[in-house]
């Protein structure tokens, strides 16, 4: 059954996979937050069509799956002459997919600043670029830190998906073993607990940095 | 293949996609219930059990806890067909994320609600059935409507396990005729046309139990 020596021959193999399992998650993150800015400010325009479509194409994101989303990226697109690597293809679809729930995110942040703030800064005759880099955003980022630190998390989870894209990050490398030695127990085993061994910490992390930046 | 041929080709992935997605969201919302109040259990060994579940489930990947059903249970012994694997797969990552709906609810009724169901002397049954669960249920709706929507996209994947589900035809037929932007483009619809009446109801349900409060 559980073969000790055979799980500590192939430990390395998947261990240095790793190394694309986290750099794909980051990379995927860095597009969430921008696009998910993006996102955020399209649909706060005084323009009804800009904010509509904004929201529509949130929903339309959010309510199908991510595969699916990451064949479209990795298949659909170089209809249209844009080929991307399995890698590049990966990110951009981790990262379309999450920035609409970041862009959720942001908005509640900004929502939670308290109305009276926005008038202050008009009564103090602040410019609106003053009003959002000094009153709001300093208030609106804080709450909001930790949740965004579980998408991270959410996002690293989420990335044995793009084994599906061909991409060999750490799930891939544990399929490639298995097939080779016809021994998956192990294999499979060690990626679970790699991927626990990694998340649970980060998420005691994230709910200490939570009650030290929200006290109140 | 005409894009009416190919709708067609796809639908036939639509009934294990439905199917996987029903007994898996109520697998989940079972275990949401069972797991949540074992959390909140007096006895320590079934709070510890349910926390366990619950921490290992949501620190792993939904992908790698199917692939281990599927692929390294059998190994010691544990056989069962792809589409009970998706199910099981499914439905205990969504209880494991259900249970947190479950507790954070409970724990969010209000201390007086409890104090005055002892006050007017109800016994612990009637208070949780009475007084508690009816306010609690109501906020764990958005919750669980969301969780529905995961549980939902998350039946793509069963599609790696062989399972014949929308995705996986999409992936077959897309082998054959290559006419790739139509089919993915199509296979999203489908899924948004699944997704969005889930979506409505929920909100209609709240709406309709939260009537008359506050």
């Amino acid at each position: 059954m559980w073969d000790w020596s055979f799980a500590l021959e192939i430990l390395p193999e998947i261990v240095s996979a790793l190394k694309i399992t986290i750099s794909a998650t980051f990379a995927g993150f860095a597009v969430a937050l921008v696009l998910g800015l993006i996102l955020t400010l399209l649909r706060r325009s005084d323009k009804v069509i800009i904010s509509k479509a904004a929201q529509g194409f949130i929903e339309f994101i959010r309510n199908t799956p991510i595969l699916v989303q990451l064949y479209f990226i990795f298949y659909v697109f170089p209809e249209f002459g844009l080929s991307l690597s399995p890698f590049a293809a990966g990110v951009v679809g981790l990262g379309l997919h999450y920035s609409t729930y970041l862009s959720e995110v942001y908005r509640s942040g900004i929502d939670a600043v308290p109305q009276g703030q926005w008038e202050v800064g008009t009564a103090l005759n602040f410019s609106k670029t003053q009003i959002w880099t000094k009153i709001i955003i300093p208030q609106a980022v804080p709450p909001v830190v930790p949740v965004l630190g579980n998408y991270l998390l959410t996002m690293f989870k989420e990335t044995p998906l793009l084994s599906a894209i061909t991409l060999v990050e750490i799930l891939q490398t544990a399929k490639i073993i298995g097939s080779r030695s016809f021994r998956y127990l192990e294999a499979f085993s060690i990626v679970g607990l790699l991927f626990l061994l990694l998340s649970y910490p980060s998420s005691l992390l994230i709910q200490r940095l939570d009650k030290k930046l929200n006290r109140r | 293949m005409s894009t009416i041929e190919l709708l067609f080709a796809l639908l036939k992935g639509l009934r294990v996609t439905l199917t996987v997605a029903f007994f898996a969201i109520a697998l989940a919302f079972v275990l949401s219930f069972v797991v949540g109040f074992g959390r909140l259990s007096k006895i320590k060994f079934i709070r510890a059990i349910s926390t366990i579940y619950v921490e290992v489930i949501r620190g792993t990947s939904l992908l790698v806890q199917l692939f281990w059903i599927y692929f390294a249970l059998p190994i010691i012994g544990i056989r069962m067909t792809a589409m009970m694997a998706g199910i099981i797969a499914l439905g205990l990552n969504g209880g494991a994320y259900g249970s947190e709906i479950v507790r954070s609810s409970i724990i969010s009724v209000p201390v007086g609600q409890t104090e005055a169901s002892i006050a007017l002397n109800f016994t612990p049954r009637q208070r949780m059935w009475r007084i508690i669960l009816p306010q609690a249920f109501v906020m764990m709706l958005p919750g669980f409507g969301n969780l529905q929507i995961e549980i939902l996209k998350g039946t793509a994947l069963v599609s790696l396990i062989t399972l014949g589900d929308l995705t996986y035809r999409a992936n077959v037929i897309n082998a054959s005729t290559m006419e790739t932007t139509k089919i993915f483009t199509i296979l999203l619809l489908i899924y948004f046309l699944i997704a969005w009446p889930m979506t409505r109801g929920i909100e209609w349900i709240e709406k309709k139990l939260t009537v008359g409060r506050y």
